[in-house]
């Protein structure tokens, strides 16, 4: 399943700043995910989690180490070839929700289909098909303003999946949202993860939000501390 | 991708109606301001120009006394005499005309009208350039008997007549009456301010017995032959009156020579440099709508620094999100410059009309404010964004 590894981080550090004031964020990761896997990425605060997320999701590079990305090395490439990889491959959920302001839900899910060059046909109905996936059929015209915190996650989601991206990255995706809520976010990534194989990465800090996942990575202190499968859960 | 961009740019303007507005009101108002300003200004300057050219370009005054104006401030009026060494000794001058004027009230049946009577006679017109619109100008029997008869101007006309023919009728003039026989063309206002047609027009004899007791002279107006030399006929004249008036060589004159083109230089230079400053408070005001747009823009940076931030994540390249912005600055400036035209070009029309001055459309100063405001748009709308399209596009979204 996880042969060849879709994602493989080999001895990975970041550090932030430099000189005295330098910090060593993650201390050497390594990591292999393979295509399909649901993995859900816990540990105390400030332990990295993000940061490495960060790196998996090409939004930033590793100080050392290597990140493959279907077998590409993600930090040879130049800013705009990440930015490239990010359009194609990438999906982003994240726990501030990012959509734009007074703008509305189509709107905010057309977004990438509109940097991927789709016409305008293709593009509403591929916005609407994403909403409707998320349960937000009637809400196209409405803004984040007029939307709860839940929906405005779903906004996010359908944003992120309304591409087809190989992997999700979702950062702490309930971590706005009560129980409830999360529970129906959570039953909506499993979903996409079990339904169209999509690779899920998740940073949680609930064990029932990582029960969810097939695989629980813990992080302490820049380094991966266990890496469980779990069986079928939830 | 430029297509898509656009779609990107129209639709943050719109998605940001109050600061799209605030941005385009304040581009409006300062670069309306400005044309306005000028429009009028060149407008004003025009029509003194016309003024003096309805004059006659070439026509050369000669009053005693240095200032220009009335009063000769004790300097000796002209005789009959120096009229004609004038019209004998300079060979430039083609129609010389003595003129003697005095302010009188003008009474025809029931109207009265405060006017200048013109005491000279009928090279008072070719020299001034006068047409006649009704009538006949003066006999030289009348012009050397001094008979009571008059030319009128357009405005005494109307003022005493109204709409009808003036000519053969009497009006009263001090204690006599007289009567007009012709009426001049309008020529407007002159280039002093005042209005030339607010004029009666009788023979110098008659003037001088009549109204002013002397046999003196308060003016002379020459006309300059076509292709003379108006400098050397003003030095002629210079030197001719000198001596006729006996003035030492270390004195000054006593008397000034002046022709149109000078009055009109003194007079549109005053415009002009009215224009200017208007221009330039107008140019003030153009730059607190730039001061404006930049606090909009500084105000609104941290949304789109994250807005920003979202794009990067998402798959945008950095030079697709500078182009929105580019774009977006652009279209919102040149469309603040495009109405501020707009404005402009009804503004000055209607105030030109209101002020009785041409309308003259000034395609430099257009252009330049046009240039202006595109150029503020896009160094306060672009600009922040540049700084923030090169962020992380982690930090983008972090900022606060
Ligand atoms: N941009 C940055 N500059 C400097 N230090 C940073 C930066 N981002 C993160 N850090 C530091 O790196 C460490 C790891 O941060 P990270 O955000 O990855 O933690 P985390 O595991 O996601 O924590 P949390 O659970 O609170 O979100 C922290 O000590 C943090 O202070
Ligand atoms: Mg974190």
């Amino acid at each position: 399943m996880s042969d060849p590894a879709l994602i493989r981080l080999s001895a990975v550090t970041k550090t932030y700043g430099q000189g005295p004031s330098a910090f060593q964020a993650l201390k050497g990761i390594d990591l292999a995910i393979g295509q399909g896997e649901f993995v859900a990425i816990m540990g105390p605060s400030g332990s990295g989690k993000s940061t490495a997320m960060n790196i998996l999701g090409c939004l930033d590079v590793p100080t050392d180490g290597s990140y493959e990305f279907q077998g590409v090395h993600v930090e040879r490439l130049q800013r705009d070839e990440r930015a490239l990889l990010r359009r194609h491959f990438l999906g982003f959920v994240f726990q501030g929700f990012n959509l734009l302001a007074r703008t509305t839900a189509l709107e905010n899910v057309e977004l990438p289909l509109i940097y991927r060059g789709h016409d305008a046909g293709a593009r509403h109905a591929a916005a609407r098909e994403a909403l409707r996936q998320v349960g937000l059929q009637g809400w196209e015209h409405h803004t984040p303003a007029e939307l709860s915190g839940g929906q405005q996650q779903r906004v996010a989601i359908a944003r992120a999946m309304v591409t087809s991206p190989l992997v999700l990255l979702a950062d702490e995706p309930t971590g706005n949202l009560d129980t409830k809520t999360s529970r129906e976010i959570m039953d909506l990534i499993t979903s996409f993860n079990r339904d169209r194989g999509i690779t899920v990465l998740m940073v949680t800090h609930e064990p029932d939000i990582a029960a969810f996942a097939g695989r629980v990575v813990r992080f302490v202190d820049g380094r991966v501390d266990s890496d469980h499968r779990q069986g079928e859960a939830a | 991708m430029l297509w898509n961009t656009l779609l990107l740019a129209l639709r943050a303007i719109r998605r940001n109606l109050m600061r799209s507005f605030l941005t385009i009101l304040g581009i409006v108002i300062g670069v309306a301001a400005v044309i306005t300003m000028v429009t009028l200004g060149n407008g004003a300057t025009k029509s003194v120009s016309d003024q003096i050219a309805s004059m006659g370009s070439n026509l050369v005054m000669v009053v005693p006394g240095q200032r220009f104006g009335p009063g000769s401030g004790g300097a000796p009026n002209f005789k009959s005499a120096d009229l004609e060494a004038v019209r004998n000794q300079i060979s430039a001058a083609e129609w010389v005309a003595p003129v003697v004027s005095k302010s009188v009230t003008a009474v025809y049946q029931a109207s009265n009208w405060a006017t200048v009577v013109a005491g000279s006679n009928n090279d008072y017109f070719r020299a001034g350039n006068w047409e006649l619109a009704h009538g006949r100008t003066f006999s030289e029997t009348e012009e050397r008997a001094g008979k009571a008869v008059c030319v009128i101007g357009a405005t005494v006309r109307e003022k005493l007549f109204g709409g009808q023919n003036p000519v053969g009728s009497e009006i009263r003039i001090k204690q006599f009456s007289c009567e007009v026989v012709g009426m001049l063309k309008p020529k407007g206002q002159s280039a002093m301010g005042s209005d030339q047609d607010d004029i009666v027009v009788m023979p110098l004899r008659t003037v001088q017995r009549r109204l002013s007791g002397s046999q003196d002279i308060n003016r002379l107006s020459v006309s300059v032959r076509d292709g003379a030399s108006i400098d050397a006929a003003k030095r002629q004249l210079t030197l001719l009156l000198r001596e006729r008036r006996n003035i030492a060589e270390n004195e000054e004159d006593d008397f000034r020579v002046m022709d149109t083109r000078q009055i009109a230089e003194t007079l549109t230079g005053t415009t002009k440099i009215l224009t200017m400053l208007l221009g330039a408070v107008a140019a003030v005001s153009l730059l607190v709508g730039g001061i404006g747009i930049m606090n909009i823009m500084l105000v609104s940076v941290t949304e789109r620094t994250r807005e920003i931030g979202i794009r990067l994540a998402i798959g945008a390249l950095e030079r697709e999100v500078l182009l929105q912005f580019l774009i977006e600055a652009v279209v919102l400036s040149s469309l603040g410059g495009l109405i501020g035209i707009a404005l402009a070009t009804g503004a000055s029309m209607g105030l030109a009309g209101v002020m009785g001055v041409p309308y003259i459309f000034d395609p430099a100063i257009n252009i330049a404010s046009f240039l202006f405001s595109a150029a503020i748009g896009v160094i306060f709308g672009y600009f922040p964004a540049r700084r923030a399209a090169g962020l992380n596009p982690i930090d983008a979204l972090r900022h606060e």
